[in-house]
């Protein structure tokens, strides 16, 4: 009870709402953060979609002037670009944030408030990011501006989402908008630093009793290998990203090539890192999917030692075969074979993963709800896309692929036919513990479906558009090509997808409001955060867990008869009953971190911060920079001298008749402690 | 930064697995990550030092002091000795020769960044600036941002020692502050000797 303390003094007074705008604000529970990391990604996503299809509306047919060269050039930048770092990479961290915690039974990540910290630096970067279509310049070329060079959509970055140099560099990129990617970049990936740290020290410090690192969930293991991930490739990004700032804005001479500077160590530099990223937009979806298939096939995961090694294992190789990306840019033939050897390999840990997904489906009574369409559609797309990725690793192929469709088409079916799918499968599988309601299980076989077809429309035809020699980011393409059947078919495919994201946002809306009640338990599986009531109660768990084997909710309601089957324990419906009880009505006060509305000021300073950097040679931009390193300081010192914990007891059901051992009325106490 | 000593919730009705405090295993796994920050920044200069531009400039290698690097390297190093007294002392229970093994190792970090500002001062009036030509971008880059990390570096020295200095001293609690402090302190003290070596030493 370290809080009953002396109240410390305070700049601002604590927070103490625990519902409404301002709880949200100050929240430092993992998750209300998650369900906000959420909202934001889909917001990203969907201005990333709209972006693609503004690009397919332009290429549905030959000479299409919808769109300028130049709007163009900002439409793809800044869709790869949102949808890596502001959808893919945050909705992952909002099942991060959501999920962990409870799957290994704690009661919040390591460090809470950091974890807000990341949450807000991550909204504000993708805000900076995207005010450059508000803010940001392009310079203009020499002799002014030619037709395809205006933009009428306002200036965003253009230099696609990898900003190859010298193309960014202040000699090709003249305004402000590639200011704004780097630093966006550079904001975003503080964010994911700052979390990725937090996630290691949780998996690694906060385990419920028993729960050693071989029962963890695989999607835990996933979780952990990703935030490795994110800590080793991080800081290479960051550097690159400063190096091109300081190019930019102090006149450096790293990408300059006629100073001597390397514009391919842009390349290697920006892939050391853009590799293992792909790897972190692929590992939590298939984290979920390894948890969605044997909850719906009624059996364990086949070989789940090999799963999560295969997992750790795609991590380790993944820093090794960044140079695949760079097959055309003149790198030496030993290197060549090296890297595409590297490539070939990592084939083999997928596709023991794959095999260990088909070897759990095999013979169990497999339920065909949503999640489990989902994950299916997750595994036969991602074969796809491995295979078309394989062939990108025999090197005089990837010279005829490289920088063509065919490329499009295997990122997508990894990206969009994976990670995508992977995460509705999540979303609706996790749908009842966060919300206590059911999802409408039409509706999400109709959202499957459409999707599944609108998918395929779009991405299946540019692997042919590609081999028939259709170029990437060029925005227009001749008629005598003969691609524009294609294309057309792309684009239906496109706004096909739209259409199904339509229907899961209505499912989503009207299934909050009016689905029936879930239950805690409504898919019958196996993994801790199903032991706690729906919607997840604030405290997460009533007691702490104590893990006795891998699944150990599924072991604890089914054992097995002579043939291996499952036969559901007699006691099991007591046994939930009780879990149910305790999650609702714990026995004992429980500490929880109280919320701050410091996390949200360290955002706001960071971005302060970075529109400094921007505009340091205007008069008012050192003061705003030093504006912004001033309130990141200020609140980092108000910080340390705020009490962390808050006592938790007024969550207990009105009707709950207080004679729990141990607990007194409560709401005073908890004012007291919050000083 | 004083009393992030609050920062976790893990003390109190759950346990640490793996025995370590969060704060302390979050600082391990942080640092882990800025080797490859500086990974990145020394095979950056590795690969511009020696190569022909094409014209005629200063490389960084034509200027350096070493008797002078090297005696401003060997304050630095002197400062992870200090620092490891200080959190001996407090160890100990001794709160006045905690206070000042802190402000000497704070006092020696100074006096390394002012060897490493006349450095600059020299570089540029001789004539090699951070746009003279890639080799002196990438060295003043990579040692720059080492010295920002010092100067970090003091700051958290200078706090720890401000709030050593009220009546009570270090606290429990604050000892842990003052282990992660240090843990960053030997951090860039060690990057700081593969630095001198590769960068200034070998030709």
């Amino acid at each position: 009870m370290a809080t009953t303390a002396a109240p410390i003094k305070t700049i601002f007074r604590r927070p103490e709402s625990s519902t409404g705008f301002w709880s949200w604000i100050t929240t430092a529970d993992h998750k209300k953060i998650g369900i906000m990391y959420g909202y934001v990604a889909f917001f990203f996503f969907i201005m990333g979609g709209i972006e693609a299809l503004v690009l397919r509306i332009q290429l549905s047919v030959p000479e299409n002037t919808f769109l300028t060269a130049a709007e163009y050039n900002a439409m793809f930048t800044m869709h790869g670009t949102t949808m890596v770092f502001l959808f893919v990479m945050p909705a992952s961290a909002a099942f991060f944030n959501y999920l962990l915690p409870l799957m290994i039974g704690a009661r919040d990540v390591a460090f809470p408030r950091m974890n807000a910290v990341s949450f807000w630096i991550f909204l504000f970067g993708g805000i900076f990011l995207y005010s450059s279509f508000l803010f940001g310049t392009t310079g203009p070329p020499e002799g002014g501006y030619l037709a395809e060079e205006v933009s009428r959509l306002g200036s965003s970055a253009n230099g696609g989402w990898f900003g190859y140099a010298p193309n960014s560099g202040a000699q090709f990129s003249t305004g402000t908008v590639m200011d704004y990617w780097a630093l966006g970049l550079q904001v975003l990936g503080l964010a994911s630093l700052i979390s990725s740290i937090n996630f290691i020290v949780t998996v690694f410090n906060m385990r419920a009793k028993g729960m050693t690192f071989l029962r963890m969930p695989v999607f835990v293991w996933m979780t952990t290998v990703v935030a490795f991930l994110l800590l080793f490739s991080l800081p290479i990004i960051a550097v690159a990203l400063f190096m091109i700032t300081a190019d930019r804005q102090l006149g450096t001479l790293f990408f300059d090539a006629s100073a001597g500077g390397d514009p391919i160590l842009w390349q290697h530099l920006f892939w050391l890192f853009g590799h293992p990223e792909v790897y972190i937009l692929i590992l939590p979806a298939m984290g979920i999917v390894s948890e969605v298939l044997p909850t719906f096939s009624r059996k364990p995961l086949f070989g789940y030692a090999a799963v999560v090694f295969a997992g750790a294992a795609i991590g380790f190789m993944g820093f090794g075969v960044w140079a695949h990306h760079m097959f055309s840019s003149g790198v030496t033939p030993i290197t060549q074979a090296a890297f595409g050897l590297a490539t070939m390999a990592i084939a083999i840990p997928t596709g023991i993963k794959i095999f260990n997904w088909i070897g759990t489906i095999w013979g169990g009574r497999v339920r065909l709800n949503t999640p489990m369409l989902f994950s299916l559609g997750f595994v036969a797309m991602f074969v796809i896309g491995g295979l078309s990725g394989v062939t990108h690793a025999i090197v005089p192929a990837d010279w005829q692929q490289t920088d063509t469709y065919y490329i499009v088409a295997h990122f997508h079916y990894v990206l969009f036919g994976g990670a995508i799918f992977g995460l509705f499968s999540g979303l609706y599988y996790w749908f009842p513990k966060l919300t206590g309601k059911m999802y409408s299980e039409a509706l999400g076989k109709i959202h499957f479906w459409v999707m599944f077809i609108g998918f395929n429309l779009a991405f299946a035809p540019m692997h042919w558009l590609g081999l028939n020699g259709m170029v990437r980011r060029t925005w227009v393409y001749a008629e005598e090509a003969g691609l524009g059947p294609w294309n057309m078919a792309v684009t239906v495919g496109a706004f096909t997808i739209a259409v199904s994201i339509l229907i899961f946002m209505f499912n989503w809306w009207w299934s909050r409001r009016n689905g029936p009640e879930s239950g805690m338990d409504p898919w019958d599986a196996r993994t801790l955060e199903w032991t706690l009531p729906s919607p997840t109660p604030e405290y997460n768990f009533g007691v702490s867990p104590v893990v006795t084997a891998l699944d150990d909710f599924w072991e604890k309601k089914y054992t097995t008869d002579d043939d291996g089957r499952p036969v559901r324990r007699e006691n099991a419906d007591l046994i939930i009953a009780e879990l149910e009880e305790t999650g609702l009505n714990p026995p004992a006060p429980i500490h929880l971190p109280a919320p701050s509305y410091y996390p949200f000021i360290v955002g706001v300073g960071v971005f302060v911060l970075a529109y400094g950097i921007v505009y340091n040679t205007r008069p008012w931009g050192i003061p705003l920079l030093l504006a912004g390193a001033l309130i990141v300081i200020g609140s980092f010192v108000g910080w340390g001298v705020e009490p962390l914990e808050e006592i938790h007891e007024e969550h207990h059901e009105p009707d709950h008749d207080g004679n729990n051992d141990g607990e007194p009325a409560a709401d005073p106490t908890k004012k007291a402690a919050d000083g | 930064m004083a009393d992030l000593a609050q920062a976790d919730i893990g003390h109190h009705d759950e346990h640490e697995s793996t025995g370590i405090d969060n704060r302390k295993l979050g600082m391990w796994v942080f640092l882990s990550s800025e080797f490859l920050f500086f990974g990145a920044l020394i095979s950056n200069y590795l690969l511009f030092k020696g190569r022909d531009f094409g014209y005629t400039t200063i490389f960084p290698i034509e200027l350096y002091d070493i008797p002078f690097t090297s005696i401003s390297s060997f304050v630095l190093l002197m400062s992870s000795l200090t620092m490891v007294l200080a959190h001996d002392a407090w160890s100990t229970g001794d709160q006045n020769r905690t206070r000042t093994w802190l402000l000497a190792t704070a006092m020696l970090g100074m006096v390394f960044i002012g060897g490493q500002v006349f450095e600059f001062t020299e570089f540029v009036l001789e004539g090699m600036t951070l746009t003279s030509n890639p080799a002196a971008s990438a060295f003043f880059f990579l040692t720059g941002f080492h010295g920002a990390h010092v100067f970090l570096g003091i700051v958290m020295l200078l706090s720890l020692y401000g709030i050593s200095r009220r009546s009570e001293g270090l606290t429990e609690k604050q000892g842990l502050n003052l282990e992660l402090v240090g843990l960053y302190w030997h951090f860039v003290d060690i990057i700081w000797i593969v630095i001198f070596t590769i960068v200034y030493l070998i030709p």
